[in-house]
């Protein structure tokens, strides 16, 4: 099949880009706030609660579904199924950004932002989170290079800076044209390194919790929980290209790509089904099931989880009724979405609890605006991009 | 994309050959505890709850003086976490015990970072900002730390605390066995020096074991058999004894395994000179070469 992805030529200001203004806003009050009286004036972490928002939903949540980046490009580029690239370059987009916005929160999150960078100098090889680290950080650079020749395809032969700035019209011209050149030939380094990255660090961040086991609840607490993470991540990437697809297929009155759609539900039945597996056996092997029954907040968060983002989208993808439906499809991407998220939160927030000092936690209100600002700036952001960069499938106009 | 035969295998080459160098497996999980390091011995059935080892405390690591130093009683209603002003703190638990005229005996216990032998914190640490010294202590260089805040949730005492209110340099504050002090000849922590009914005990930590397991058999009935801190998470320079059980004060009831030894052994089994990306790397090259032959890629497609 011929694929041509090409910018967008629709109008920017439309109300949804206001709605997420209005986000961008008071987030960006939050985060003054957060920076002049510090962390403890915008948020409800305490000391027995030192990870709440915004590292269980900006950065667990964030990497997680960020993973249709890297299972994208897997299947098209490295399993050549060439019949899935359409899907590639709107998938690296949202990695891209997703990543970025995971930086950004931690920025935000961690004591001292400005001496983020001292793990690059400072190794503690014990350490998760140096790995997560350092594969992040690095990841990050390669989702950068795989998106240039997305840039370099729109400007390369028509670079035309304004004013005085036309003289350096040809240097740049021949930077974009030796860089598109050098990645041309070494592209499939970078794709592989995407995939070793992420599936190093989209486990490493279950290990994370794996130095905690009295603080974390035995439904999530498994020495497996590296593996749950990277089958979930698995899990998660292409009913994300699903969600994101459908929505801004429809809301830009694009054609619904549904004939690219469909069969990718068809892997998540199998993606899904692993991850399925390995978490109900996990439950059964560790006799976890004894606290499904307990009425509190923490195992009823685990119920929904399993039921509702994890079962329940698996029953629905088996019908092939509902694979060949939009709307089936869409229902099921989103709760298997929905599942995943809820899975990071649990982990990361409502099946922590520290034994001795804990006195609840639920966002303050200044956590909440950080964290809806950055997504909408993200979609802001990604609305930019698709509007100028040639990033979404050319549109074969569908009629209102 | 293109992809040059040449450049494929001068690649891979080198992956495979890095990953044939390797051992094959990653060596078992050690204790990293130093050998010969000093520990404290709290005595609950001491301690009288006067709080001049706060008051020290405070002194000696330049804090602001606890909070109503001369309290020793409507302060207890409440009970105190070690926070980002005070490194230790004095709480004062109803365990159901009687004295002779039946009204309820206090047990009073001093709370403060435990030193754990391998500590948790030490291992979470992602830029070595915490480490273990040869003391025992576990120090805390603020000029590595990025306020990642992973200390605090690693440690299963919940020790180290945060400077939540300072926007730009805040720091993790927790006890520092008084390292300045104790490295020296002779030297005491800072509560060790000033307790008057000789809770406290300060020496070597095989010494203060010692001292600890003696008075427990000394004292048949008096004490529950148990040196707390002697195995916990694999055992901490802190130790206590008791007449109550522990968990009734407040020390949490915990594995002897050494916290940190999962991650640890999985990290290092996985990631020991990175083989698993390696190899991950050789075969997912090795599939997109080969899937790439078959079908011929579309040119200057770009992007992943």
């Amino acid at each position: 099949m011929e694929h041509k992805a090409s910018p967008l030529n629709k109008k920017f200001w439309t109300p949804g880009v206001l709605v997420m203004l209005v986000f961008m806003i008071a987030g960006a009050i939050a985060i003054i706030a957060r920076f002049t009286g510090g962390i403890g004036y915008v948020t409800n972490l305490s000391n027995a609660r030192p990870w709440g928002l915004w590292v269980g939903v900006d950065v667990a949540t964030g990497v997680a579904l960020a993973a249709g980046g890297f299972t994208t490009a897997a299947l098209a580029h490295i399993f050549g199924r060439h019949y899935y690239e359409p899907v590639t370059r709107p998938a690296l987009l949202t990695a891209a950004l997703g990543y970025t916005f995971v930086v950004l929160g931690l920025l935000i999150d961690i004591g001292r932002s400005w001496a983020i960078w001292k793990p690059m100098f400072y190794w503690n090889t014990n350490s998760v989170l140096f790995e997560v680290a350092v594969c992040v950080a690095i990841y990050l650079h390669v989702l950068y290079i795989e998106f240039i020749p997305i840039v370099a395809e729109q400007f390369k032969g028509r670079v035309n800076l304004p004013g005085i700035l036309t003289v350096f019209n040809p240097l740049i011209e021949m930077i974009l044209k030796i860089g598109d050149a050098v990645l041309n030939k070494t592209m499939w380094i970078f794709i592989i390194l995407g995939v070793v990255l992420s599936c190093m660090h989209q486990s490493s961040l279950g290990s994370l919790m794996l130095i905690a086991p009295t603080k974390i609840h035995p439904l999530w607490y498994t020495p497996i929980l590296p593996l749950l993470f990277l089958t979930s991540a698995f899990a998660v990437g292409y009913p994300m290209v699903v969600f994101e697809t459908t929505i801004i297929t429809s809301s830009l009155k694009l054609d619904s790509e549904m004939n690219i759609l469909a069969p990718l539900t068809r892997i998540t039945i199998f993606l899904l089904g692993i991850y399925m597996f390995l978490k109900l056996g996990d439950m059964f092997v560790r006799g976890t099931y004894i606290y499904l029954l307990d009425g509190t907040s923490q195992t009823n968060s685990f119920i929904i989880e399993m039921l509702f983002g994890i079962m329940v989208p698996w029953i629905m993808l088996l019908f092939e009724k509902v694979r060949n439906s939009r709307k089936g499809v869409f229902t099921a991407a989103s709760l298997i979405i929905f599942g995943v998220a809820l899975n990071r939160i649990n982990v990361f927030i409502v099946g922590y609890k520290s034994p001795l000092s804990d006195n609840g936690y639920f966002p303050a209100p200044g956590e909440i605006f950080v964290t809806l600002g950055l997504i909408a700036t993200l979609m802001f952001i990604y609305r930019i991009i698709v509007t100028y960069l040639p990033v979404l499938q050319a549109p074969k106009e569908v009629s209102p | 994309m293109q992809f040059s035969r040449r450049t494929f295998f001068k690649f891979m080459g080198v992956a495979g050959a890095s990953v044939a160098a390797l051992p094959s497996s990653a060596r078992a999980w050690k204790s990293k505890a130093p050998p010969d390091s000093y520990g404290c011995l709290v005595d609950l059935t001491r301690c009288v709850g006067c709080r001049k080892c706060e008051e020290a405390c405070s002194e000696v690591n330049k804090l602001p003086a606890p909070e109503r130093a001369d309290c020793q009683c409507t302060i207890f209603d409440r009970k105190r976490r070690p926070d980002d002003k005070a490194y230790t703190v004095v709480n004062r638990y109803f365990t159901g015990k009687l004295d002779q005229f039946d009204k309820p005996l206090p047990t009073y216990a001093k709370v403060q970072c435990m030193h754990c032998q391998d500590p948790s914190c030490v291992s979470a640490c992602l830029a070595g900002a915490l480490t273990k010294d040869e003391t025992g202590a576990v120090k805390y260089d603020v000029s590595r730390c990025i306020g990642c805040r992973y200390c605090m949730v690693a440690c299963p005492f919940e020790i180290p605390a945060y400077e939540y209110h300072n926007p730009i340099t805040p720091k993790v504050m927790k006890c520092t066995f008084c390292y300045d002090r104790i490295s020296k000849q002779g030297g005491l922590p800072g509560c060790a020096t000033i307790c008057p009914t000789e809770a406290l005990t300060f020496g070597k930590r095989k010494t203060i074991l010692k001292v600890a397991k003696k008075r427990l058999k000394e004292n048949p009935g008096k004490y529950i058999d148990h040196v707390y801190g002697e195995k916990e998470v694999g055992g901490t320079s802190w130790l206590y004894i008791s007449s109550v059980p522990f968990e009734k004060v407040n020390l949490p009831v915990l594995p002897n395994k050494p916290l940190p030894k999962l991650s640890e052994t999985i990290q290092h089994s996985l990631f020991s000179y990175l083989w698993s990306p390696l190899a991950l790397f050789g075969v997912l090259g090795a599939v997109m070469y080969k899937s790439n032959k078959v079908q011929e890629v579309p040119k200057n497609k770009g992007g992943a």
